[in-house]
């Protein structure tokens, strides 16, 4: 009895750690960065994080309210030093789920892809490790990155904020940044983490109008994993987007509470379609599962994140997609002028953080393109509010 | 709205989404049986479903053959379910602890091929639905028991087989002996070790279509941990069905269609959290632990006992 009971325990025990860790990983150990850069012969003694010539310091003027100003960046015009142009900017992304997960990860890879085409790979290296959604692991990995004299050291996912505030004290002269996160920990001290986050209510909207558009049976659905975040205003703003199409539109929202579990994720799906929705949109890296479904049963898709027009590109009719580059841009320009921390920034579509990417092959009726354009427009020039909070 | 969730059509949606949900665990369940009645608990049922996953996805992926991937993902299993057998049985290792080892081991060996092999995932064309001609026609229970993808089917075929198989064969009296007195089973001649062998590499292959049947009929994808603890539900769900397969198999659908009532409770917008509607499955999951606890009698004496052979 006693043996049964301390099995039954274990299982209960077990049951609740896998279905609730997102992804135990392996340690950190066993998952080296996969993109190590090798260590350059000339390495200068002194991470000289600034350029000696950093002529226009952002005047370290008192700041009376810290607005977030993501548009204002300080520009510094550094005449790149011999020092400074020998030495790429070196970046390390630590993301909780799979490179290629089509969603949060991705969107990440895909930027600092991006950012090293433009700058060319000898002015700009970056390192990744990616399925640490254990956050001891992640923190773990951090500091390694950090340790290793990397420029930049991102940490891509809301879970690691705490474990990066004790981190980042610990590294004065390494810049850090997380998100999505509006909190830069300034108000505990702390000068050298950046905060990214996105207004993903804007996307959403834009997507919730469509779907709007092209609902047959004026009724659509939205899957999330959990009602917080991103995923949660992109939810939000796409319901949001088609009330204000169709004010009798039904739009049904499910949170599966796991951001991994396809599974869960397709069944949602399935039971929005037995309900009657014949557009359905979602987030986290889990909605593949629900993607899956909707190309079988032949469902239109609105993708977040990242663009996910490859897994179903006859269904999939538009997609939100982060891109993540403006930002990481500014944290270089902010990092070579000294200033490691504080920045608070926000994606949305006038920054082109947030970019409505439409599926090619998915022929969308010029009349709702114009419509979805003039809304994006609405949207950047204040004349739409999304109206989420 | 909560009146929405009475009418027929949610209820025909709710059994048949429970019916397609029970799917993966009644394989990993029934499979987890014959283990558990021979005497050794395999609590590395999700790793082993994890790999057969990947390997069915990747079989299909290259072949577009879902038969083969299924053969794959079966393979797979019962090369993982002898391995269990040579830790637990052989090496006579801790069960709960070696399964966990065995768990893990497949969590991070599936994702570590999955990233090798797949640069950029991909839906693939699996097992399609198949309506049973006639019977898939009938009003209400057509739609929910006879619509669905052929492993839907096998699952549910399962369980008379395997109660056949474990009450009515030499074979099946073999394993409860082996489970339930392994001495005496040793003394009359049959081989503990064998029999238990055996038991797990049915486990496993069972686990492997478990695996299967998500990334190559009811997903279609594969992804890092897909499972997502389903492996470690079945394992309950065995304790609550008391060993017996039927049982097992009622706690499979109750289990999902839970499952399916909180999601439809979602989708109509009824006015409960959805964190409270989430809990449902398991909170269900835990009384019926409890309630199977009681039920002691019926658990093989032997389980979880590495078998010393007395000389």
């Amino acid at each position: 009895m006693k043996r049964l009971l301390f099995v039954l325990a274990l299982i209960a025990i077990i049951a609740t750690i896998a279905a609730c860790a997102p992804a135990p990983t392996p340690a950190p150990t066993a998952a080296p960065p996969t993109k190590a850069p090798e260590v350059k012969p000339t390495e200068a003694p002194k991470p000289t994080a600034v350029p000696p010539t950093a002529a226009p310091k952002p005047t370290d003027a008192p700041k009376p309210t810290d607005a977030p100003k993501p548009t204002e960046a300080p520009k510094p015009t550094v005449a790149p030093t011999a020092a400074a142009a020998a030495k790429p900017f070196r970046v390390a992304v630590i993301m909780p789920s799979a490179k290629n997960d089509l969603a949060f990860s991705q969107s990440m890879v895909d930027a600092l892809t991006k950012v090293q085409t433009e700058l060319g790979k000898d002015k700009f290296e970056f390192a990744y490790t990616d399925g640490l959604g254990n956050v001891p692991d992640a923190a773990a990995a951090i500091r390694d990155y950090a340790g290793k004299g990397f420029d930049l050291v991102i940490a891509h996912g809301s879970q690691y904020g705490a474990s990066l505030a004790d981190i980042a004290p610990d590294f004065p002269k390494t810049a850090f940044a997380w998100g999505t996160a509006a909190d830069t920990f300034a108000s505990k001290g702390v000068k050298n983490i950046n905060a990214y986050t996105v207004q993903s209510d804007q996307g959403g909207y834009v997507e919730g109008v469509i779907a709007a558009k092209l609902s047959k049976s004026g009724s659509v659905g939205a899957i999330g994993p959990v009602p917080a975040g991103d995923g949660n205003l992109t939810i939000l703003g796409f319901e949001a987007g088609a009330k204000a199409t169709n004010p009798n539109i039904k739009v049904a929202k499910t949170f599966t509470n796991d951001f991994n579990n396809a599974a869960l994720m397709s069944q949602a799906a399935q039971t929005m379609i037995a309900a009657g929705a014949d557009v359905l949109t979602g987030t986290s890296q889990a909605v593949v599962g629900a993607i899956s479904v909707a190309k079988d049963k032949n469902v239109l898709w609105f993708g977040n994140q990242s663009a996910q027009t490859s897994l179903a590109n006859k269904v999939v009719v538009a997609n939100q997609v982060y891109d993540w580059s403006p930002f990481i841009k500014q944290m270089i320009d902010n990092t070579k002028a000294g200033k490691l921390g504080g920045e608070v920034m926000i994606g949305t579509l006038k920054n082109k953080v947030l970019v409505i990417d439409y599926n090619k092959d998915y022929a969308l009726p010029a009349d709702v393109k114009k419509l979805a354009d003039d809304t994006v427009q609405g949207l950047i020039d204040g004349k739409i509010q999304t109206g989420v909070k | 709205m909560i009146s929405d969730l009475f009418s027929l059509n949610v209820l025909i949606g709710i059994l048949t989404s429970g019916v397609r949900l029970a799917t993966s665990y009644l394989y990993a369940a029934i499979g987890e049986t014959f283990g558990q009645i021979s005497g050794v608990l395999n609590l590395g049922v999700e790793g082993i479903m994890l790999v057969s996953a990947y390997a069915g996805y990747i079989v299909v992926l290259k072949t577009e053959d879902p038969w083969l991937g299924l053969l794959a993902a079966i393979l797979v299993g019962m090369v993982m379910g002898v391995a269990t057998a040579f830790i637990s049985v052989t090496l006579k290792a801790d069960q709960g602890i070696s399964g966990i080892g065995v768990y893990l081991f497949g969590l991070g060996f599936s994702d570590l091929l999955f990233r090798v092999t797949v640069k950029s995932p991909q839906i693939l064309k699996g097992f399609g639905d198949v309506a049973i001609p006639v019977l898939s026609d009938l009003p209400v229970i057509g739609h929910i028991f006879f619509n669905h993808n052929i492993l839907v089917y096998g699952a549910f075929l399962l369980v008379p087989v395997a109660w056949f198989v474990l009450n009515r064969t030499t074979f099946g009296l073999k394993i409860r002996a082996v489970g339930q007195n392994p001495e005496a089973a040793d003394s009359l001649g049959i081989s503990v070790a064998r029999m238990r062998y055996a038991t797990l590499m049915i486990g496993g292959g069972l686990s492997g279509v478990a695996g299967a049947s998500l990334s190559i009929a009811l997903l279609n994808m594969f992804q890092q941990n897909i499972t997502a603890g389903q492996g470690f539900i079945a394992v309950a769900l065995v304790y609550f069905g008391a060993w017996k397969p039927y049982r097992v198999m009622l706690g499979c659908l109750l289990f999902s269609m839970v499952n399916a009532l909180q999601l439809w409770i979602q989708t109509l917008g009824i006015p409960i959290p959805s964190d409270i509607a989430l809990m449902m499955p398991y909170v269900l999951t835990i009384v019926a632990l409890v309630f199977a606890a009681r039920s002691v009698v019926t658990q093989p004496a032997a389980l979880t006992k590495p078998f010393e052979r007395g000389e």
